[in-house]
């Protein structure tokens, strides 16, 4: 085995017991990334030098007896995170210039556990997307088919976990971004509460569903990261001063008796058959684990998408007006005049399908429109999340798929935007309840693309959820393959 | 056909916080450009506001003082617009739930008292300044002015004439400066206001088709701009012609106001609630301790000054114009428990002096001991008012005391009746002449015996004791 295809705690385990350095293990994910980088492409931006000389820093504090909880371990960052001093372009040609003057709260506090940042990966334009095709820098293929998209937004992130480009890494997940990618590219991927993670410093896409999670080979790596980067940050308004507990508490726990609700709105038509067959196959593991598993409802399933398809677009169009030419980033040339300059920098500057969300959004907002469309829904919004509640006082986790098909071609849905939304059909309520959700590897097609299961718990129940993961990683007992590249 | 005006005004007042409303910068005014900034304020990517508490106490500060209803629960909205000063592409403002309404003041008018009502009071973020090269053609955006914390006050369209809206102004601006939240500065911005303005034929409820007037920096331009938007829109109407819904700026210079831009291009500002900040919730203990903090108020203390003092309504609105000269008088009178002259020294010499100069109350050389200790000196005769005069000019000039002024120039009233008398008999002496005209009953002479008696004693003696004296000695009684 070669120490990029080792996990966060295996990797921990090594250090601590002096069988390796951070400086090896950086230089077997750079060996790697030198491998198999122009395939895959999960990169905007790499970071050699600077891992490597973090890299020496984590062996000293090693040395010294100082490991912290990160300490030497390569990860990557979706570029949508601002690193200070680093470019962070957030997958647009708008942003291509742009480098931050500040770190994001959650990469200052990976700095501060003594991570290794191995760069910035890349992903949809803004967040929007489903495959990681709308970026200004190119596609991300999936690792386990180079024909084929990894998933998105954060498909960089989930691309270069899956690779061994990095041992984990980081990403966003507004819709779906963080557990649709883990799904399609076979790694573990968590989207935890509202509030839980602070989003400074994360470039927004839409304010009331933006998120931040890990992307990592197990479950018990998901649980290191979230101990790192989960908690109160005064900068953040939104952010909730609840006490984070020691996720590693929650690993091997079991779950007899553990209540699981089916949605029966979440299996119905338009579900590959082998990502249903592959979620069955999963409800009878986590049944041998213990667990009984029921039928609830969401009665309003129908409406999420058409409702996140205003809510986002709407906070987008917002969000994105900042991008102007006046202060940073892209600016177009030769303008006879501001608007002109607006126009044509804006023009050029955003891609298609954040054009298309800016102009969904301005109309959902406007006078005369807004009534009909975002307020009507915000409300929708509060009876998905009502649904949530009440399955909640009857079961303890919800399980789903994580999306209705495996990994896509590339090219197959880019004239399909319709088609595209629907990937994440399974993902988005979590976003507009603001409840924690995870995505486990639950199998295989038959042609060898992974096939991801997602968990729901309620709000602030991360523990519960990576206990219910770690539980279902243990009996389902899925071969852990590789993908070859 | 007689028009009636309706006017409805829209304060922004600046709040005199030491942070702006949603970062850490410092809100002071006339650094170098972009030097009160982070990126929270530049609007960077990625960042987020965080509410300056200090701003909602300022806000519940004015609602309370001007009646409102202060609601338990109030949101952010963004106002979204394009436009370089304004770094998010968004104001962060208040919208369908402002944190307080329903209030109103008083104004006096020709001395009656007119209620006007505040509809609405909400708290957001001021947005930067744009600077324009004319020779080299270039832009400059200066942001030190984003996310300055404002109030807006908006008034119910209670006002019915230009002296009404500017009698309402001075009101709320005084308030404002009592309440030490904003400086009321109007050339600086502190203090702007915006007026929409529409005429109906007298007696009829129905509102006209109004127009919303801008650029007024002064109580002046605001009075001088809704008189003649008030002769503009009577004139169109007189013609048979329709007033046009639309902005209009005033022209200072011109004396005219001008379209801005008309109702078809009024911006669609795409109000929504803020995402990134969470609903303010104002509990009514919090209420409670910020109405503790409340000082007097201008009117209140008004009432109280005619009342405790016995002064005429004249004189307490001057000495109550502003805290700080309140509290000076306030001071002089309880050292010196004389109300009434206290009033008329620090109503003439002191703000006389302080007037010539441009100088504020709190720059007064004369410390309120002083002034009461030179009342003191007068009543009790050691000086005279003539001399009192010298006296204050001293003591604003140099900040001495009246002791020290009067042994310096040997100020020292003569209250010596022997002297005295001797100095007058010397006088009708050399004086004979004077002295028959006046026995034969030319009165008016008197006046000149009181003045060789003055400048015998070059002004020391007390002028009382000279009348008292002279009468009798002029009779010959001694």
């Amino acid at each position: 085995m070669e120490l990029y295809e080792l996990s966060i705690h295996e990797l921990q385990d090594k250090l601590r017991e002096g069988e390796t350095t951070s400086a090896e293990i950086t230089a077997s994910v750079f060996g790697r990334i030198d491998a198999v980088e122009k395939d895959v492409r999960a990169y905007i931006t790499l970071m050699r030098e600077t891992a490597l000389a973090e890299a020496e820093r984590a062996d000293l504090a090693i040395r010294k007896g100082e490991m912290g909880a990160l300490t030497g371990i390569p990860v990557a960052l979706k570029d949508i995170f601002c690193t200070k001093g680093v470019r962070t372009t957030c997958g647009s040609r708008i942003l291509n210039n742009f480098i931050p003057p500040y770190d994001a709260t959650v990469v200052s506090k990976l700095r501060a556990a003594g991570a290794v940042c191995t760069g910035k990966t890349n992903m949809d334009e803004f967040a929007m997307g489903s495959s990681t095709e709308t970026s200004f820098f190119g596609v991300t293929r999936n690792p386990w088919d180079l024909e084929r998209i990894p998933g998105g937004s954060s498909g960089g992130s989930a691309a270069a976990v899956a690779a061994g480009e990095c041992i984990a890494a980081f990403g966003s997940d507004t819709g779906g971004s963080i557990r649709q990618p883990a799904a399609l590219c076979g790694v573990v991927g968590m989207k935890p509460t509202y509030g839980r993670v602070s989003r400074f410093g994360l470039i927004a896409f839409a304010s009331s569903l933006d998120q931040i999670g890990p992307f990592t080979k197990d479950v018990e790596d998901c649980a290191i990261l979230m101990n790192v980067i989960a908690g109160y940050d005064p900068r953040e308004s939104t952010s909730v001063p609840e006490a984070v507990p020691d996720y590693r508490r929650f690993l091997g726990r079991g779950i007899e008796g553990w209540r699981v609700g089916i949605p029966k709105e979440y299996f119905v038509a338009g579900i590959d058959p082998e990502v249903e067959a592959a979620v069955r196959q999963a409800i009878r593991a986590v049944e041998g684990a213990g667990a009984k598993c029921m039928e609830v409802s969401l009665p309003h399933t129908d409406y999420c998408v058409a409702v996140y398809y205003v809510v986002a677009p709407a906070e987008a169009s917002s969000n994105l007006a900042r991008y102007d030419g006046v202060k940073y980033g892209f600016r177009s040339e030769g303008n006879r005049d501001l608007l002109e300059m607006y126009k044509k920098t804006r023009s050029a500057g955003f891609g298609a399908e954040v054009k298309r969300r800016i102009m969904i959004g301005t109309y959902a907002l406007s006078s005369g429109y807004y009534d009909a469309y975002y307020r009507k829904a915000s409300q929708v919004r509060g009876l998905i999340k009502r649904d949530f509640d009440e399955a909640f006082m009857t079961c303890d986790v919800i399980l789903t798929p994580t999306s209705p098909t495996a990994a896509f071609r590339i090219g197959e849905k880019t004239d399909d935007p319709l088609q595209m939304y629907l990937s994440d059909i399974f993902t988005i309520s979590a976003n507009l309840a603001g409840i924690p959700g995870i995505s486990v590897p639950c199998g295989y097609t038959e042609s060898g693309l992974p096939i991801g299961v997602q968990f729901l718990a309620g709000h602030f129940q991360e523990g519960r959820l990576i206990q219910f993961a770690s539980a279902f990683e243990t009996h389902a007992k899925i071969e852990r393959r590789r993908p070859r590249l | 056909m007689e028009y009636e005006p309706v006017i409805g005004l829209e304060v922004h007042a600046q709040l005199l916080t030491d942070a702006k409303i949603f970062c850490g910068c410092s809100t002071k005014f006339g650094a170098a450009p972009n030097t009160h900034t982070c990126p929270v304020c530049l609007g960077m990517p990625g960042v987020l506001p965080v509410l300056n508490k200090k701003v909602v106490e300022f806000m519940m500060k004015m609602a309370l003082a001007t009646n409102c209803r202060i609601n338990r629960e109030c949101n952010f909205a963004r106002k979204n617009y394009f436009y370089p000063d304004l770094p998010k592409g968004y104001q962060i403002s208040q919208y369908a739930s402002p944190p307080a309404e329903h209030g109103w003041i008083e104004v006096e008018l020709n001395g009656w008292k007119k209620r006007i009502g505040i509809t609405r009071i909400h708290m957001e973020e001021d947005a930067g300044k744009l600077l324009h090269d004319e020779i080299n053609p270039a832009s400059y955006v200066d942001l030190n002015r984003t996310g300055v914390p404002l109030i807006e006050i908006v008034s119910e369209p209670d006002i019915r004439s230009a002296e009404e809206a500017t009698a309402y102004l001075r009101r709320l601006h005084e308030i404002l400066v009592y309440l030490e939240i904003c400086d009321g500065n109007m050339e600086e911005g502190s203090f702007r206001c915006d007026a929409n303005i529409s005429l109906r034929p007298a007696g009829t409820e129905a509102f006209g088709t109004r127009t919303e007037l801008k650029n007024m920096n002064s109580f002046r331009n605001v009075q001088r701009a809704l008189e003649y938007e008030i002769k503009r829109q009577q004139y169109v109407l007189e013609g048979g012609g329709q007033v046009i819904q639309e902005t209009r700026l005033w022209d200072d210079t011109a004396g005219v106001t001008h379209s801005m831009r008309s109702k078809e291009d009024a911006h669609d500002y795409r109000y929504f609630p803020d995402p990134d900040l969470v609903p303010v919730v104002i509990v009514a203990a919090w209420i409670d301790a910020v109405q503790k903090t409340l000082p007097e108020l201008p009117l209140e203390k008004r009432e109280r000054f005619v009342r405790a003092y016995q002064i005429p309504v004249y004189d307490a609105g001057v000495l109550t114009a502003s805290r700080a000269l309140a509290d000076y008088y306030e001071e002089v009178v309880r050292l010196s428990g004389q109300p009434k002259i206290a009033s008329n020294w620090v109503m003439g010499d002191v703000l006389r002096f302080l007037n010539e100069d441009k100088r504020d109350i709190r720059e007064c050389p004369i410390a309120p001991a002083s002034l009461a200790e030179m009342i003191r000196l007068i009543r009790e005769g050691t000086i005279s008012g003539k001399m009192a005069k010298e006296v204050s000019e001293e003591m604003y000039r140099t900040g001495k005391t009246p002791e020290a002024i009067i042994k310096e120039k040997g100020l020292v009233q003569i209250t010596d009746e022997g002297a005295l008398t001797k100095t007058i008999a010397e006088v009708i002496g050399k004086n004979s002449e004077q002295l028959a005209q006046y026995r034969g009953g030319k009165e008016k002479v008197f006046g000149f015996f009181v003045g060789q008696v003055m400048k015998a004693t070059r002004g020391k003696a007390n002028p009382q004791l000279i009348n008292d004296l002279l009468k009798k000695m002029l009779a010959g009684d001694k």
